[in-house]
C-alpha cells in the first residue's frame, strides 16, 4: 500500500488547509513523509505560514479551541499532532467537533502510531467529509525492489531490478536506510542508470543471512562460502541457536533421505525424510558427497555445538565456526 | 543410646533401616537439629522419607501412623508442615522468599514448623541467588523450625547450604526390598512384582508404575528393544525420534488431563460472561497459566526421557554383565536372548563407551539444555552396533 503514498506525495495545500489529514498504519517512516509533504504543501503556497507539533497527551479541551479560534494575525497555520492513541478521553469530542468543520485557515494533520488503541477516535474520525485518511501498510518482502525504484525514480535516476534486489540485500529491509540509500547513489550518480556494480562499490556485504542458508552452503560442501555466510549471519544479530537448529534440520532431513528405501515416489519421500515435497531435488543434491559415516559424523559435531552454543563453550562464535568446519569436513571424508 | 522402636510411618521406606533409626531417635529428642539433606538416588524415597520424619515430628508418639497429627503431616494438609516442590524445571526466587516469611512463623500445633523442599537440587541457578535467599533461614532459623531438604546427591546442592544441613544417605533398595514392598503394599502378583522390582533398578515408584500400568511396560519394552536395532544411521534417526514421540505419548497422558481442569477452573474464576474473557486480566491470566503448563510439560517430557536412558543402560549393563560372566540375575532378564546377541556383536570396552555416551547426552540435556531430539540423534549414533 506504499503507492498510497504516492498519490498524497504531491498534495496542494487547498488539500490540507480547511481539511483534516488522517495519517494511520505501522511504517513510521512512510508517515512521517506524509507528514512532510504535507507541510512543505502549506509551506510552499504561503511562506509565512505558521506550522507547529504538539503530542496528542497534552491536547486538552482548552488547547483545542485555541486550534479553531481566530489568529490575531489570521495566518494561516499548519498543526501536527502525534501519537493521537494517546489523545485524552476528554479531548475527543472536541476534536471531532473540530474535524466535523475544520477551519479554512488551519490544516490539522493527526498522526496515529498504529496498534489497537485509539481505534474508537479514529474511526469517529473516518465517518467525517472533510478528513483524508493516508494509511501505510508493512511492505511484503517482495515489495521492497520497487519501492527502492520508487524512490530512484523520484529523484530523477533509473535503477535495474538486479541493482534495487542487491541494494534491498544489503542495506536490508529498513525503509529509512533504504530511502537514504537510493538519494546516495542518485546524487553520486546523476546522469546514469545505477547499475549492479554501482551497488556493490557502495554497498558491499549482506544485511541479512538467514541460518539455512549458512546450514545449505555446508552441506553442499562450500566451506569458505559458509563460513563467510556464518560471519554475516552472526554480524547481523542472528541467533546462535537458530543456526545449529537450522543445521539439526538440514541433516536430519539429509540422514532420513538417504535411509529411505530406493525406488520410492517423491511425495512418500518427501514424508519419509520429513520435509516439504520441493526439498528433495535440494536433498537430492547435497546428498551427492554424502555417506552414512559422513553424516553421522556431522550430526555428532552439530550436538556438541548445540550444547557448546547454550554454555558448554565460551565462546559461541568460535563453537559454530569449528561446527561447520567439520559438517563440511565430514562430507569430503568420504 | 536407647533404641527407638520404629513407628508406623517409617513402614512406608523400602530398605532404609538404618535411615528410619536415626530420624526415629532425633523425632524422640536424641540428635535433633534444626536442617536436614536427605539424599539418595532417584526413587529411593528421599521425600518419602522426609515426609515421614515430618509426621514422626508433629506426632506426639513419634510417628505412630495412626493419629490425626501422622494422617495429615502424611497427606500433606498439616498446618505445620510445608511440602515445596517445583513442577517445572527449577524454584523461583519469589516462591523461596514466601518460604522463608513462613519459616519464621510459630507452629500452630506448638511441636514443629517443618520446612520440606522436595527438589533442593533445582535451587542452584547460575548466581545461586536463589539459595542464597535460603540461607539465613536455614543456618538460624527460629527454634522451633525444622528444615527438610532433598536432591539425588550431596553436589546437586549448592555447598554454601549443603554445610548447614545434616546428612541423611538413603541407599538404593535392592529388588527384593521393593518386590517385596509392591507385594505388600498394593498386592502385586509376584511374579510381576519381580519384573517390575528389577526393571526399575530401585526406584520404587517407577516399579509401581510398570507393575500397575500396562501401557508403562510396553514403553519400556520399546525401549530395551532399541540397542538391538542401531544398525544403520537411518534406524539411529528413527530411534532418537521415537524417543520422543514415547515422551510425548506418555507425558499428554498425565498433563492433558490436569490441563484442561486447570483451564476450566480458571474459566470459573471469570464467570461464562464474554466480556470477562476479552478483558486484560484474563487475557494475562491465560497467558501465564500456558506458560506455567509449558514448562511443566517440557519437564516431564525431560524426566520420562531421562528415565528411557536409565533403561537403556540397563541393557549395556546386562550385555556387559553376559560378556563379563559375572553371575546374578539380569535386569532385562526377559529379553536374555537379545541380550545374548547384542554380547556376540559388541565388546566390553564398546559397551562402556556406549554407556559413556548415554551420559554425556544426559549431561548435555540437562546442563545446558542442549535440544533433545538433536543430542539423542548423536548419542544413537554413537550407540550404533
Amino acid at each position: 500500500m506504499w503507492q498510497a503514498d504516492r498519490t498524497m506525495a504531491n498534495p496542494k495545500a487547498s488539500d490540507i488547509l480547511g481539511h483534516v489529514l488522517l495519517v494511520t498504519g505501522p511504517e513510521e517512516f512512510l508517515n512521517q513523509r506524509t507528514v512532510s509533504s504535507a507541510l512543505a504543501a502549506v509551506r510552499a503556497a504561503d511562506p509565512e505560514s505558521e506550522q507547529s507539533e504538539t503530542m496528542a497527551a497534552s491536547l486538552t479541551i482548552a488547547a483545542l479551541g485555541d486550534l479553531a479560534a481566530p489568529s490575531l494575525f489570521s495566518s494561516i497555520r499548519c498543526v501536527v499532532v502525534r501519537e493521537l492513541e494517546d489523545l485524552p478521553d476528554e479531548s475527543v469530542d472536541g476534536l471531532v467537533e473540530y474535524a466535523a468543520a475544520p477551519s479554512d485557515e488551519v490544516g490539522l494533520v493527526l498522526v496515529h502510531s498504529g496498534g489497537q488503541k485509539g481505534t474508537g477516535v479514529l474511526n469517529k474520525l473516518r465517518k467525517l467529509p472533510l478528513v483524508t485518511e493516508v494509511k501505510s501498510a508493512t511492505l511484503k518482502p517482495s515489495e521492497f525492489g520497487r519501492f527502492v525504484a520508487g524512490e530512484v525514480r523520484s529523484h530523477g535516476g533509473r535503477i535495474d531490478d538486479e541493482a534495487s534486489a542487491l541494494l534491498v540485500q544489503a542495506v536490508g529491509q529498513d525503509l529509512r536506510a533504504l530511502a537514504g540509500a537510493a538519494h546516495q547513489l542518485t546524487s553520486d550518480f546523476p546522469d546514469e542508470p545505477i547499475s549492479e556494480s554501482v551497488v556493490k562499490r557502495y554497498f558491499a556485504g549482506r544485511a541479512e543471512v538467514k541460518s539455512f542458508a549458512v546450514a545449505d552452503a555446508a552441506l553442499y560442501g562450500r566451506t569458505a562460502a559458509a563460513l563467510e555466510e556464518l560471519r554475516w549471519a552472526l554480524d547481523s544479530g542472528t541467533a546462535t541457536v537458530l543456526v545449529t537448529s537450522a543445521f539439526a534440520n538440514g541433516l536430519r532431513g539429509l540422514a532420513r533421505f538417504m535411509a529411505a528405501p530406493r525406488g520410492m515416489r517423491e511425495a512418500d519421500l518427501a514424508r519419509e525424510a520429513g520435509v516439504p515435497p520441493w526439498k528433495i531435488r535440494v536433498l537430492r543434491e547435497q546428498s551427492r558427497g554424502w555417506d552414512d559415516r559422513g553424516v553421522a559424523e556431522a550430526i555428532t559435531a552439530v550436538a556438541q555445538a548445540d550444547a557448546d552454543v547454550k554454555g558448554a563453550s565460551s565462546d559461541a562464535a568460535y563453537a559454530l565456526e569449528r561446527m561447520v568446519l567439520r559438517v563440511a569436513g565430514a562430507r569430503s571424508g568420504r | 543410646m536407647t533404641t527407638v522402636a520404629p513407628g508406623a510411618v517409617w513402614r512406608t521406606l523400602v530398605g532404609q533401616h538404618h535411615v528410619a533409626d536415626t530420624l526415629a531417635r532425633a523425632a524422640a529428642g536424641q540428635g535433633m537439629t534444626h536442617a536436614w539433606l536427605f539424599t539418595g538416588p532417584p526413587g529411593s524415597g528421599r521425600s518419602n522419607a522426609a515426609l515421614a520424619f515430618a509426621a514422626a515430628l508433629q506426632c506426639p508418639q513419634g510417628g505412630c501412623g495412626e493419629c490425626h497429627a501422622c494422617h495429615t503431616a502424611l497427606a500433606g494438609t498439616h498446618p505445620d508442615v510445608s511440602v515445596t516442590r517445583s513442577e517445572t524445571s527449577m524454584l523461583y526466587i519469589k516462591d523461596m522468599r514466601e518460604l522463608v516469611v513462613r519459616s519464621a512463623l510459630v507452629p500452630v500445633e506448638k511441636r514443629w514448623q517443618v520446612m520440606l523442599i522436595e527438589d533442593a537440587d533445582r535451587l542452584g541457578d547460575a548466581g545461586g541467588r536463589t539459595a542464597n535467599t535460603l540461607l539465613k533461614s536455614i543456618e538460624e532459623p527460629t527454634p522451633k523450625t525444622v528444615w527438610l531438604l532433598c536432591a539425588p546427591t550431596l553436589e546437586d546442592v549448592p555447598q554454601t547450604i549443603r554445610s548447614r544441613c545434616r546428612h541423611v544417605a538413603l541407599s538404593t533398595p535392592t529388588a527384593e526390598q521393593v518386590a517385596a514392598f509392591l507385594v505388600e503394599k498394593d498386592g502385586t502378583a509376584p511374579p510381576l512384582a519381580a519384573f517390575a522390582a528389577r526393571a526399575s533398578q530401585g526406584h520404587i515408584g517407577r516399579a509401581r508404575a510398570l507393575a500397575r500400568d500396562e501401557a508403562t511396560r510396553n514403553r519400556r519394552r520399546e525401549v530395551v528393544a532399541l540397542p538391538g536395532r542401531l544398525t544403520s544411521l537411518g534406524a539411529c534417526m528413527n530411534a532418537a525420534a521415537n524417543l520422543i514421540d514415547i515422551a510425548k505419548d506418555e507425558t499428554e497422558a498425565i498433563t492433558d488431563a490436569a490441563n484442561a481442569r486447570e483451564l476450566a477452573e480458571l474459566d470459573a474464576t471469570y464467570g461464562d460472561d464474554r466480556k470477562a474473557k476479552a478483558s486484560r486480566t484474563y487475557r494475562a491470566a491465560l497467558r501465564e497459566l500456558t506458560h506455567s503448563q509449558k514448562q511443566r510439560q517440557k519437564r516431564r517430557e525431560m524426566d520420562v526421557i531421562d528415565r528411557s536412558l536409565m533403561d537403556l543402560t540397563s541393557v549395556y549393563r546386562d550385555v556387559i554383565a553376559v560378556q563379563a560372566g559375572a553371575p546374578g540375575a539380569l535386569v532385562n532378564e526377559e529379553s536374555r536372548t537379545d541380550v545374548a546377541d547384542l554380547a556376540r556383536r559388541t565388546s566390553p570396552e564398546s559397551n562402556l563407551r556406549r554407556i559413556d555416551a548415554i551420559f554425556f547426552a544426559r549431561n548435555q540435556m540437562s546442563e545446558f539444555n542442549a535440544t533433545p531430539l538433536l543430542t539423542l540423534e548423536a548419542m544413537m549414533i554413537a550407540l550404533r552396533v
